[in-house]
């Protein structure tokens, strides 16, 4: 991770706080002790990806850690409210004009629902070509254009004078993809891209956004609860938990020594086809709620190795091993980590 | 047909070996404009008390209409057509709809995929375990609210008494679905249907719901049908796993027997196909094609389209035959 070659996508220390609209006369109330101040919801708290070109970096948490937050932020489709997005190490909010909608083709996005994401009374053709054509991308003839598309992304061209709800859903998923794609995009950023499709459905796109990968030089932020598709895609892995990022490394290390109580628990419990029944031993409670963080680490209300400092105090992201980066206060006490993690 | 006098205390109830639910052949159909749609179509299995069966398939792999079947809740123009339902010895295939109602929520429980669909969001969460315990028994307002409690208590939701007066929109979706899995308990039935219920949770929600219905069913004796496309969460959970494609169970067995000798190439392809089965980086093994329409299945094995080893025999139903004591296979080519 050196600075001398920029990173094809990079967050730097970006928070995403959500608060509700003042409404009228709220002022008068609250000063009259009627209204409680709403609570802003932060989403993200000051987080910071890199994204190396050509690199696959898996982005793993369960519902409401800031994910598809973070997903929407880099993308380019919101400003954070604070911190900076980077394409190419040239922050994205200072572009402007020709250069800020190039930054913004480059980067394109893939959603988790191919039934919310095409629009129902557009043909697919008008699906695929309507970015590129604005853009002026398309040259030669736009027939031969979608026909290219829909071929690179596995479906027959002659489909394209249909409507989306003549696919089924990895079809559709292959149409969102083929538009993506349209306007030549260098990093694909997909949010859990296949956790709406059918098991046997879910591995023939999967094999799509390698093959993908491949012919185009493609670099992706993949964002998935799915462990096992995460491990199977990524070079490296992001784990957030409520808003934060708690451990980061490359894929194999994540797998082999995960070294956040929290990493940990999530491998434990995301199960796996074995033959043999299993005893789940669940660690318990729930993620809290974003507008009512707890104090410290966020985890520590759940985490079994709790220890009095992290009710106060948040862990920062620190270098446990080359290229692994973890959030925990056991990793600044040596000798309990290997008393309490055993490898 | 096996018929038990409609009086039958629970008491004299076959002995515990005896299956507590027995599926012989079933068909369900659904007449449509494009044709009949034969979502069930000769499906055939046992459920022993105490036993999780796993019942995996594909969306439009009839796994959920067999759950309705079972509990008679297909809508009509939809039917039951053939086969039939004996529950605790009793054949319940056309039981007339009062007396379905007094089994449903009694000794057969669902739980669905969504808590937020099932729970009514305008009353409390007391009202819904208290409703369902006096339907099926003349029991006081306060003796229910004290049942209720301890139902809550049971699936591990913290200061049960106080979150008794709580509306559905304040539970999480972890904790609406041990609500509905506390109803579904309430009676103590002998027989749970859960339709995926934990696909809409996260990770480690999952398997603290997991957790708790592998214990209350070990505990209660009671005979689970879970219902997934997740093959690993019923890797992790059931006893016994059928495997349904386009209607009917094209494998059953041991779940250990299923998932380290599948026979059939779907359960093979399906197996295979899962990320965590496959050497990180490298293509996946996919099942090319996607799933039939059920409005025109090709005659004969409806697998044939997208398995590697469909021959011209295929083009006939293969009938069930089996590879191993209790492990059932309906395909004409089974692999070693």
């Amino acid at each position: 991770m050196s600075a001398a070659t920029p990173a094809a996508l990079e967050a730097r220390a970006v928070s995403q706080l959500y608060a509700r609209p003042a409404r009228a006369f709220e002022g008068l109330a609250r000063r009259l002790g009627l209204a409680s101040p709403a609570r802003p919801v932060q989403a993200l708290d000051r987080v910071s990806v890199r994204v190396e070109r050509g690199e696959v970096v898996g982005l793993v948490g369960e519902s409401g850690c800031g994910k598809s937050t973070l997903a929407r932020i880099v993308a380019g489709i919101r400003p954070p409210t604070s911190g900076e997005v980077l394409v190419d190490g040239k922050p994205l909010a200072s572009l402007a004009g020709r250069e800020a909608i190039a930054a913004k083709l480059r980067t394109q996005m893939i959603f988790q629902d191919p039934y919310a994401s095409l629009n129902p009374r557009m043909r697919v053709s008008d699906i695929i070509a309507e970015a590129p054509r604005l853009h002026g991308l398309i040259e030669g003839s736009e027939s031969d254009f979608v026909d290219r598309a829909l071929e690179r992304t596995g479906l027959d061209p002659s489909f394209k004078r249909r409507y989306p709800h003549q696919f089924s859903g990895g079809q559709r998923q292959r149409v969102v993809i083929a538009r993506a794609l349209a306007v030549s995009p260098e990093v694909l950023v997909c949010d859990e891209p296949v956790s709406a499709l059918d098991v046997s459905i879910q591995a023939q796109v999967l094999n799509l956004f390698l093959d993908l990968r491949e012919q185009l030089r493609l670099t992706y932020l993949f964002i998935s609860h799915d462990l096992g598709v995460v491990h199977h895609v990524s070079d490296r892995v992001v784990i957030m938990y409520l808003g934060r990022v708690v451990e980061e490394a490359p894929t194999e290390e994540i797998f082999r020594r995960p070294n956040h109580p929290y990493t940990q628990a999530l491998l434990a419990e995301t199960p796996r086809i074995a033959p043999g029944q299993r005893e789940f031993s669940p660690i318990s409670g729930e993620m809290p709620s974003p507008s009512n963080p707890p104090s410290g680490c966020h985890f520590h209300p759940r985490c079994p190795h709790a220890m009095p400092v992290c009710r106060s105090v948040a862990p920062p992201l620190e270098a446990v091993a080359p290229g692994h980066r973890s959030a925990c206060h056991l990793n600044r006490m040596p000798s309990t980590l290997e008393q309490e993690i055993p490898q | 047909m096996i018929e038990a006098p409609l009086a039958a205390s629970p008491t004299q109830a076959p002995a515990s070996a005896a299956p507590t639910l027995v599926v012989r052949d079933l068909c369900t159909h659904f007449p449509t404009e494009a044709g009949v749609v034969r979502a069930v179509d000769g499906v055939s299995f046992d459920v022993a008390p105490g036993r999780i069966l796993g019942l995996v398939g594909e969306s439009g792999s009839g796994k959920s209409q067999t759950g309705f079947s079972i509990l008679g809740l297909i809508e009509p123009p939809g039917a039951v057509v053939g086969g039939s339902i004996v529950f605790e010895g009793r054949d319940i295939t056309h039981l007339p709809e009062r007396a379905m109602r007094r089994l449903r929520g009694n000794r057969i429980a669902m739980v669905f995929q969504d808590p937020m669909m099932t729970l009514n969001p305008v009353l409390t969460i007391g009202t819904h375990l208290v409703e369902t315990l006096r339907a099926h028994q003349p029991v006081s307002r306060s003796e229910a609210a004290r049942r209720a409690c301890e139902a809550l208590a049971a699936v591990g939701i913290p200061a049960p008494a106080e979150r008794l007066d709580a509306y559905p929109h304040e539970f999480s979706g972890g904790m609406r679905q041990r609500v509905a899995i506390a109803i579904a308990l309430l009676h103590r039935p002998a027989l749970i249907i859960a339709d995926e219920p934990t696909t809409a949770l996260d990770v480690t929600i999952q398997a603290q719901i997991l957790f708790e219905v592998q214990k209350l069913a070990r505990a209660q004796g009671t005979a689970v049908i879970w219902i997934s496309h997740d093959l690993a969460v019923v890797s992790a959970l059931a006893d016994d796993i059928a495997v349904m494609y386009a209607g009917r169970i094209v494998e059953r067995g041991p779940a250990r027997a299923v998932l380290a000798h599948p026979a059939h190439p779907y359960t093979r392809g399906l197996i295979g196909s899962v990320a965590s089965q496959n050497q990180r980086g490298q293509r996946l093994r996919q099942i090319r094609g996607m799933p039939p329409r059920l409005a025109d299945l090709p005659a004969g094995c409806a697998f044939r389209a997208r398995c590697d080893h469909a021959t011209a025999a295929c083009e006939a139903a293969p009938a069930e035959s089996t590879v191993a004591p209790g492990h059932h296979l309906r395909c004409f080519h089974p692999q070693p």
